[in-house]
């Protein structure tokens, strides 16, 4: 029996699994949406902007493990994904992305609302598709579906023309999927792995560094036993937070421009770097020429290309990480090493760079540090809670004091460095993740760049809280200026910002604020009992408070500057053991 | 180091500008590129001459090894092969030269296709080396339109590694 390419497409993603999909209406799409009202089980979450859909979908998928999915309408639609969609392609985040687009016979007559989406994101997407029959449909979005989970994930976008969507053919869904030209490799190399046993044994000094891939492969379990198994210390790279209890003896935390002081110096002093999952990016860097400058690098990545990129490889693993640890463990059951007691005074070393330089800020009694907001997030939530964040200081600042030990608690625009991506991602993780605890921690720039989807959160339910850590400035920028530019903060203070609680009340949320410190943890408690609407909660920071230790652009890691403004004690942080 | 990459693709629409694409993307530097059908009409072949040093080579050919529509990638650096590329060169000598110019066309084995009261044009082919010492032979002649394809490349029996 035949039936239109838009019942095709929803026959498709119930294949799929699809239960969420976030979007928003328009023209070309109108047959599609038309379809979507009478399905049950498949909800479409209308968001206010399609940049939020694109990275609720991508909150969503990265929160729950799953592909996120998107539809949106041709030209302007289709063009405001754009931002979303290298999102998730600098984090490799599965999404399918599904763009409206004018009738195929009036492709190329810059009709209304047209727009040449796939040439437009070819660079930003793992792989496009242009349907230009409604006999392929099925076909493709099997392949796209596959193509994003698969390898290192990835966005995928498919253009569907409105007579694709209103075009007639047979439903039929591939068995399987077999893309000649596209073949991941899942399996290290046999004698690579037994080569990196070698090496990790002869090591003095080795420090492991986790990245996304972690993450993304579900590593975290294997990558702990290899830590522990073989004393090896990790340190995480952004997107790595989570593949590695943050709160576990062996970690480092954070490296890289506001990593922790330890890690940093770890990796600077140590003799074999482990990358499992990482692209050696130059926030992680530094200068690459003075990076780990003794060490060998085992670098395991999916990915061939992320290999020998930025740095010097000594021996590449070319597999998915979770694989590859795996065959690493049982290799490395076969040596009979003390791994303890070869590291004994490596870890000691650690130990005392952790003493020596913790994560610490001045707490100050009149005015609320930001720095003192996370680390008390942390505390009510007990650590449990998804955290989301913009980009900028509160971003750094919730993954220095924060301290995540599960994998997928750590939602964030890493590669690209999108503001306004946090809310909407915590509007996907709350929907994948009903009954968790979720933040975005923001600052009162991100905030404003998607702050339209308080209308989604309030209309769905969703108990997310947003801590807006307002100084009144765009912080990491005003920071560079006050550091670099002799204090000329050029276009940076944002003189008027919305009154963030009536703003919340506005849209039927809930608005608290919190002035000094000791309003922040009622403020904090309040927002947790608050079940069935967004909570927005505006924090009043200090405006002065700067990311430490921060390494300058184009420095080595351990040419760290750290607070040495000695007016006010410094307060060291409970939480880091 | 310039480098021959021979490039086997699915016949798509758009694949063409996905590779060339990331070599703008990336500041790679395309030299020259052909592009033709193979026995398979579903499937292409793009001859690729680039330069770089060992590391930019390696993530141009990884980098177009990760494209989804790319089936094969060869770096005939690492192979024994041979190239070609044709050039239509249309030269009009002076009355007393012509003689000399078509015995050195003669020479390097190149055909005269087309010819007229002013102007002869000539096809050659032959490696990089044939053709440069060629035209540079037959500058002083007055060269006025010059064309060419690009080059070619193909292994040689038994894709010998060098």
């Amino acid at each position: 029996m035949k039936i239109n390419g838009s019942k095709i497409l929803i026959e498709c993603l119930k294949k799929e699994g699809i239960k969420h999909i976030y979007g928003y209406p328009g023209g070309v799409v109108l047959n599609i949406f038309d379809h979507l009202y009478d399905e049950k089980g498949m909800e479409l979450i209308l968001t206010r902007h399609e940049q939020a859909a694109v990275h609720a979908a991508d909150g969503y998928a990265r929160a729950s493990g799953k592909v996120g999915v998107a539809i949106v309408t041709s030209g302007p639609g289709a063009t405001n994904t754009v931002t979303g969609i290298a999102t998730a392609y600098m984090d490799s985040i599965p999404l399918v992305v599904f763009s409206g687009q004018v009738p195929t016979m009036l492709i190329g007559n810059d009709a209304f609302q047209e727009a040449d989406i796939v040439g437009i994101t070819r660079p930003c997407t793992k792989h496009n598709y242009l349907v230009k029959d409604v006999k392929d449909l099925a076909q493709t979005v099997r392949e796209a579906f596959h193509i994003a989970s698969t390898g290192r994930p990835g966005p995928v976008l498919i253009d569907l023309p409105k007579d694709v969507t209103t075009g007639m053919a047979d439903f039929v869904w591939p068995k399987q999927v077999n893309i000649r030209s596209y073949n991941p490799t899942y399996h290290g190399n046999k004698w690579m792995i037994k080569q990196s046993i070698q090496m990790i044994s002869k090591a003095k000094k080795p420090v492991i560094m986790a990245g996304g891939g972690v993450i993304l492969s579900g590593a975290a379990k294997e990558l702990k036993e290899l830590a522990e198994k073989a004393k090896i210390p990790v340190t995480m790279t952004m997107m790595g937070l989570g593949g590695f209890p943050g709160t576990h003896k062996l970690s480092m935390g954070m490296l890289g421009m506001h990593g922790t002081y330890y890690a940093n110096k770890a990796v600077q002093d140590s003799d074999l770097i482990i990358g499992i999952g990482v692209r050696f990016d130059d926030r992680v860097t530094g200068r690459t020429e003075s990076f780990a400058p003794d060490a060998k690098v085992i670098h395991i990545d999916i990915d061939p290309t992320s290999i020998r990129k930025n740095v010097e490889v000594d021996l590449p693993v070319v597999g998915d990480v979770r694989n590859v640890l795996k065959d690493l463990l049982s290799e490395m059951k076969k040596h009979k090493e003390q791994w303890g007691a070869v590291r004994s005074s490596w870890l000691k070393q650690i130990d005392k760079w952790k003493k020596e330089r913790p994560l610490e800020y001045r707490f100050d009694k009149k005015i609320i540090k930001p720095e003192f907001v996370v680390e008390k997030i942390y505390e009510v939530t007990k650590g449990n809670a998804i955290i989301c964040t913009e980009v900028g200081q509160n971003q750094m600042w919730a993954a220095q004091y924060y301290h995540y030990d599960k994998p997928r608690t750590w939602l964030s625009s890493g590669g690209l460095g999108t503001m306004g991506y946090g809310f909407p991602a915590a509007i996907g993780a709350q929907m994948a993740c009903p009954d968790e605890t979720v933040f975005d921690i923001a600052g009162d720039g991100s905030i404003q760049m998607n702050i339209q989807e308080l209308a989604t959160a309030v209309i769905n339910k969703l108990p997310v809280k947003i801590a807006i850590l307002n100084n009144r400035f765009l912080g990491m920028v005003r920071q560079w200026q006050e550091l670099f530019f002799n204090e000329r903060y050029s276009h940076t203070g944002l003189d008027v910002t919305p009154d963030f609680v009536k703003l919340a009340e506005a849209y039927g949320a809930v608005g608290l604020r919190a002035a000094t410190p000791d309003e922040v943890v009622p403020v904090l408690k309040e927002s947790l009992k608050v079940k069935d609407k967004p909570v927005m909660m505006d924090f009043v920071v200090d405006w002065k408070s700067k990311v430490y230790p921060m390494v300058p652009a184009g420095a080595a890691i351990d040419e760290m500057i750290f607070d040495e403004e000695k007016k006010t004690p410094k307060r060291k942080l409970k939480a880091v053991k | 180091m310039k480098h021959t990459i021979s490039v086997l693709v699915e016949n798509k629409f758009g694949v063409l500008s996905r590779v060339s694409g990331l070599f703008s993307g990336r500041g790679f530097n395309i030299e020259s590129l052909s592009v033709g059908e193979t026995i398979d009409p579903a499937v292409s072949l793009m001859t690729i001459i680039t330069t770089g040093d060992d590391r930019i080579v390696e993530q141009i050919t990884k980098q177009l090894n990760k494209l989804i529509d790319i089936i094969k990638v060869v770096d005939f650096m690492e192979i024994d092969h041979v190239e070609r590329e044709l050039v239509l060169i249309k030269v009009s000598p002076r009355k007393s030269d012509k003689a000399e110019f078509l015995k050195i066309a003669e020479i390097f084995r190149g055909r005269i296709i087309d010819s007229g009261t002013q102007t002869f044009t000539v096809e050659i082919t032959g490696d990089e080396k044939k053709i440069a010492a060629f035209i540079e032979i037959i500058k002083p002649y007055g060269i006025k339109e010059f064309v060419r394809t690009g080059k070619v490349a193909i292994a040689r029996e038994g894709l010998k590694k060098k």
